[in-house]
């Protein structure tokens, strides 16, 4: 089934895309260098997405025709995957109470299928690159990637038609990777005290009663929707923050980069704790039956040796927290605002990168295609770069452990 | 030991003025020999409801190795443990009776645990060094309780009692490679060195020889005949060899209880109680 | 005894004190903002469950109401009741003649007010042309007021002192009245908070788990299956092991983004519905269960593998008839733990369009519709003020939906650790 899936995707792209850009060429609009754009463009009209008031002739027959083709070749595949999926069916079922040499078809199957399904994850992977890349590389067509990656101002006011050439709106990432920066720095500088200071004590100190009561505590605390952080960040530590600042004589905005990084660091606690509780706990008790009998106290145990012994797995937890930290969404979209503002003051408002990417994709401004693409170039930059922290965290895991084990 | 004062009474007998003499040399030669550095009287423990040790009584004498020797299970390790309160860690762990240092009672309210630790050092069947480099793991010590003041006082004590454990010429060129790179006996003579590292008056050793092969073990036995000069040396094991190999004194566990006491000579030549004489003619354990 | 040097030890001890104070300091910072957080959205919310009605007399006209027999339902449904309502408003003050302070007056009502009677109407149809006494909905402003949610005096108050006259003394009069809110549990999402619901996002949520755990839960069992029952140590395999761990990790917004360009742009698969939404929830769930599962697995012990091959049984049969079973309380446990994370995901389906106003309940998983954690944001990010009580309780509303599932988790787990010690 996992092959008419496939197939799915290749008739798509060999059969219908050739015919309807066919389609086009007859109609005298010419494919150019740009024809994916065009083919992306035929297609979001076709979905009722992009309005098809500035479209040519040619392209509105194209798009009829596209319309036409998938229908058809949707209503095949449905059938076609009801008949495979039953007719496989009822051939396993068959087989299944059949005598031995059917028993080994049914045992490839069956271990085919299952192969199949582990294969689902790289689909995925595979999937997300490929859709965050082609539209990123559809982005990168009109905004250069330096000014992508190094530009100051971020206003993806633009109003873009197919036939426009440059765009009136800035598209600079700089301010959304400091707003990003700034949040997840003040969240973890929440997070991490408090965080491996609870695993400490519960795994060092703390009786069983203690330990009973503590660990569902923050199992709650993990479990907790981000919306309802967000809710909780706007509706009751904004307004804190607005009116601490105000009683030290500084002015905070209702929406402060401080309030969404503190209930963010409130979200990560767990999360560092429970890794660190785990690290610790790994740590053989010999050596802090060595350190005591050598008349250590319990704090002199755990800061000179238990702790550095377990170093590299809190580090690792501490990147995985940064990696949670940069791609948290609800809880900035909710607290930090939209506003793409280059700053290092806390108490002022700023955007993150995947509060932009909601945003242009929600939002109420239109599906112009460069602040769509804009989106997939945030979350491209997004990915690679958990990716890239979530790599650094396991190799360092990895490396330390084996040295001090 | 009482000192005997001579007295020439008129109702004595050559006899008897003879023998106190012989005894009082006898006593007087033993009494430089023995100071008393540690007593239990009177220790049970009990884990929960269970008991593990029941009325243990010893006298420790100072600067000599003391065996402590016994089935396995029979509580010789969670005695040992009791005289420099490591007990105290275990959940649920209960001593009664008086341990005695120095004439002190160790679990007085006054004492402070920490303090205690530092005047006895311990050794663990398996060795358990810090994974820190070799120098760190002995400067450990002294670094906490503050008997340096100086890098070059820390690594001087350093340096010196990895001497004294026999590891120095063998490490001095690595002295910053991580300990856990050191064979089994390398490291057990390193927690040797860390244990002596803070000057303890006694060591306690568990079982250090038993995950060790034998050329190591010889090594180390010869570094406790060197180490009780200036400490005292308690030490549990399983091998009876080892116990009348390096103890002047020995101890008999059985089922938790102490059996007998007494000069090493005299247990495994002599035993007086007849579980002990089964356990030294092998019948168990 | 031999204390070396007292003011060191003394020194040390304090640190270790201190020490200690910053762990149970840490634990009670945790436990105080868990604690004010609950506080908030109950003390917020909990008013959300009732609201605030007007009792009326009013006179069923036919004429009015613009019918004419026979009263079919879809007649009634097509009906005007209005002004019905207003002139039944109207009657409790016939001093007031303004029109200008007519519109005051009215705006004490509800707009559902008119479809309360129209819904009456429908379910007593013979009551047309008698005069009833119903309690309908006041407008959002006077609910809250009476809550007290929104202030009296002070600046910018939303009431001119006449609509407060009113408001006491239909108080005085008892004829305001404060009712559970069944609306709030089984009416869909509304413009004018007092009539807004949960059901839909509710039902919304409900299919998207649903497609979301008939995709996951048998792709996850059988790719964990894979993996620790058949796979060789080949490089695939490792390949396969390092994207699903990195799967996990991803932020959601990109899960978002991936349903978007894919699911619906490519595959063209309708927008804003459960389908979808649950597609995309099941990838994010698929890493979890393909965890878990594997460690369910992991911890069958071997013995039962070996029993079941020695009894003739192929590789397959014993993992079928005799280790999953085994397995399968694990499993369900962090299938339970996965769904419930993905009940609270908000992101990619707000990305998919989860999204619209959407007033009615969805009744297959193809209905737009939108789920419930995206209710929540967009009723926080309303402007008004009567939906922040919405928020809050719909919130209420989640967490325990969360409870529920994580202790059936839990419940699961504990039964079963007794029994599954087969060795």
């Amino acid at each position: 089934m996992l092959i008419v899936a496939l197939g799915w995707l290749l008739v798509e792209s060999w059969v219908i895309r050739p015919a309807v850009i066919q389609t086009l060429a007859t109609g005298g609009v010419q494919p150019t260098a740009n024809v994916a754009f065009q083919y992306l463009e035929i297609r979001n009209i076709a979905a009722g997405v992009l309005p098809d008031t500035h479209a040519s002739e040619a392209v509105l027959i194209a798009v009829e025709r596209y319309k036409s083709l998938t229908s058809t070749a949707s209503k095949l595949f449905a059938a076609l995957f009801l008949v495979v999926g039953v007719s496989g069916f009822v051939y396993s079922y068959r087989r299944i109470s059949a005598q031995f040499p059917a028993r080994e078809q049914v045992e490839k199957f069956v271990r085919f299928f299952l192969l199949a399904s582990s294969t689902v994850a790289i689909l995925t992977t595979l999937s997300i690159v490929m859709a965050l890349v082609v539209e990123a590389l559809l982005f990168f067509k009109h905004v250069p990637l330096l000014d992508f990656l190094f530009g100051i101002k971020w206003s993806p006011q633009v109003a873009i038609r197919a036939d426009q050439v440059g765009s009136s709106g800035a598209f600079g990432a700089i301010p959304l990777f400091a707003g990003t920066l700034l949040i997840a720095l003040i969240a973890m500088l929440v997070a991490v005290p408090i965080g491996l200071f609870s695993a400490i004590y519960l795994s060092e100190y703390a009786r069983p009663s203690v330990r009973h009561i503590a660990k569902p505590m923050l199992e709650i605390l993990a479990g907790i929707p981000t919306v309802v952080y967000g809710f909780f960040a706007a509706l009751t530590v904004a307004p804190m923050v607005v009116k601490a600042s105000a009683a030290i004589g500084l002015s905070a905005s209702s929406e402060s980069a401080l309030a969404a990084g503190l209930v963010m660091g409130v979200m990560i606690i767990p999360f560092i704790s429970s890794l660190s509780d785990d690290v610790i706990s790994a740590i053989p008790t010999s050596l802090r039956l060595g350190s005591l009998a050598m008349g250590a106290t319990r704090s002199e145990t755990i800061r000179k040796v238990i702790l550095p012994a377990a170093l590299p797995g809190i580090m690792g937890a501490i990147l995985l927290a940064v990696s949670r930290a940069i791609g948290e969404t609800m809880i900035v979209v909710m607290a930090a605002g939209l506003a793409a503002n280059l700053t290092a003051n806390p108490l002022e408002s700023v955007t993150t990168v995947t509060a932009q990417i909601v945003t242009i994709l929600v939002g109420d401004q239109e599906f112009d295609s460069p602040k769509t693409l804009a989106a997939f170039a945030l979350g491209l930059t997004l990915f690679c770069v958990t990716l890239v922290l979530n790599f650094i965290a396991l190799k360092i895991v990895r490396t330390y452990e084996e040295r001090y084990d | 030991m009482m000192d005997y004062v001579m007295t020439a009474d008129s109702t004595d007998t050559n006899d008897n003025i003879i023998r106190q003499t012989q005894d009082s040399l006898e006593s007087e030669a033993s009494a430089s020999r023995t100071d008393i550095k540690m007593t239990a009287e009177s220790v049970s423990v009990f884990y929960g409801a269970e008991q593990a040790l029941d009325d243990i009584n010893i006298d420790i004498h100072s600067k000599q190795i003391t065996a402590l020797i016994g089935p396995s299970g029979c509580g010789k390790s969670t005695f040992l443990r009791c005289l420099n309160r490591m007990n105290d860690v275990i959940d649920g762990c209960r001593v009664s009776g008086r341990i005695t240092l120095d004439g002190e009672d160790i679990y007085a309210p006054s004492v402070d645990v920490v303090s205690l630790r530092s005047h006895i050092g311990m050794v663990f069947q398996k060795p358990n060094p810090f994974p820190k480099s070799i120098f760190e793991n002995v400067a450990y010590g002294p670094r906490i309780h503050g008997l340096a003041q100086t890098q070059d006082e820390i690594e001087e004590i350093a340096i010196r009692s990895l001497k004294k454990a026999g590891l120095f010429e063998e490490v001095k060129d690595r002295l910053h490679a991580p300990a856990t790179g050191l064979s089994g006996g390398q490291q057990q003579r390193l927690c040797i060195a860390r244990a002596i590292s803070i000057n303890p008056g006694v060591l306690l050793m568990d079982e250090p020889c038993s995950a060790l092969d034998p050329i190591a073990t010889a090594r180390i036995e010869d570094l406790m005949w060197e180490l009780k000069e200036s400490i005292t040396i308690i030490i549990v094991t399983h091998s009876m060899q080892q116990a009348s190999r390096v103890s002047q004194q020995t101890g008999f566990f059985h089922m938790g209880v102490m059996a007998e006491v007494g000069t090493t000579e005299q247990i495994f030549q002599n035993p007086v109680d007849p579980r002990t004489r089964d356990y030294i003619t092998g019948r168990f354990g | 005894m031999l204390t070396t040097d007292k003011k060191r030890l003394q020194k040390r001890h304090r640190a270790e004190t201190r020490f200690r104070a910053y762990g149970v300091l840490s634990l009670m910072a945790a436990a105080g903002i868990l604690f004010t957080l609950i506080y908030s959205i109950v003390s917020s919310g909990y008013t959300a469950f009732y609201r605030t009605t007007l009792l009326l007399d009013i006179e069923l006209n036919a004429e009015r109401i613009d019918v004419t027999p026979p009263y079919s339902r879809n007649a009634l449904m097509q009906g005007r009741y209005s002004s019905l309502v207003k002139s039944a408003l109207y009657a409790q003050f016939p001093e007031v003649t303004d029109r200008r302070a007519r519109r005051e007056l009215s705006s004490l009502l509800s707009p559902g007010a008119e479809l309360a009677v129209r819904d009456y109407l429908i379910d007593h149809p013979d009551s047309l042309g008698t005069t009833i006494a119903l309690e309908v909905p006041m407008s959002s402003d006077f609910d809250q007021l009476y809550k007290e949610h929104l202030p009296r005096s002070g600046e910018n108050i939303r009431f001119s002192g006449q609509q407060l006259q009113w408001f006491d003394r239909l108080l005085e009069e008892g004829r305001i009245a404060y009712r559970f809110n069944t609306q709030f549990l089984f009416g869909g999402d509304s413009r004018y908070p007092e009539l807004a619901g949960i059901a839909g996002a509710v039902a919304g949520s409900f299919f998207a788990l649903l497609v979301c755990f008939l995709l996951s839960f048998p792709l996850g069992i059988a790719a964990a299956t894979y993996l620790e029952e058949f796979a060789p140590k080949t490089r695939l395999t490792r390949i396969i092991e390092a994207n699903i761990n990195n799967l996990a990790a991803v932020p959601s917004v990109i899960f978002g983004l991936l349903g978007l360009a894919i699911f619906l742009n490519v595959f063209g698969l309708p927008r804003s519905t459960p389908l979808v939404g649950g597609i995309v929830l099941s990838l994010m769930t698929l890493p979890t269960i393909i965890i878990a599962t594997r460690a369910s697995i992991r911890s069958v012990s071997p013995g039962i593998r070996q029993a079941g091959l020695a009894m003739g049984a192929s590789p397959v049969q014993v993992v079928f008839h005799h280790v999953l079973p085994v397995a399968m309380p694990g499993t369900l446990t962090g299938t339970i733990i996965g769904l419930a994370q993905a009940l609270g995901e908000t992101a990619p389906l707000l990305m998919i369009g989860m999204v619209a106003f959407i007033a009615n309940v969805p009744t297959t998983p193809m209905d737009p519709s939108a789920a419930l954690p995206v209710q929540i944001f967009l009723w926080a990010e309303s402007a008004e003020r009567g939906f922040v009580e919405k928020t809050s309780a719909a919130i209420m509303v989640i967490m325990m939906f969360l409870i529920m599932m994580n202790l059936l988790a839990v419940i699961i787990r504990t039964r079963t650790q007794g029994k599954s010690k087969v060795e």
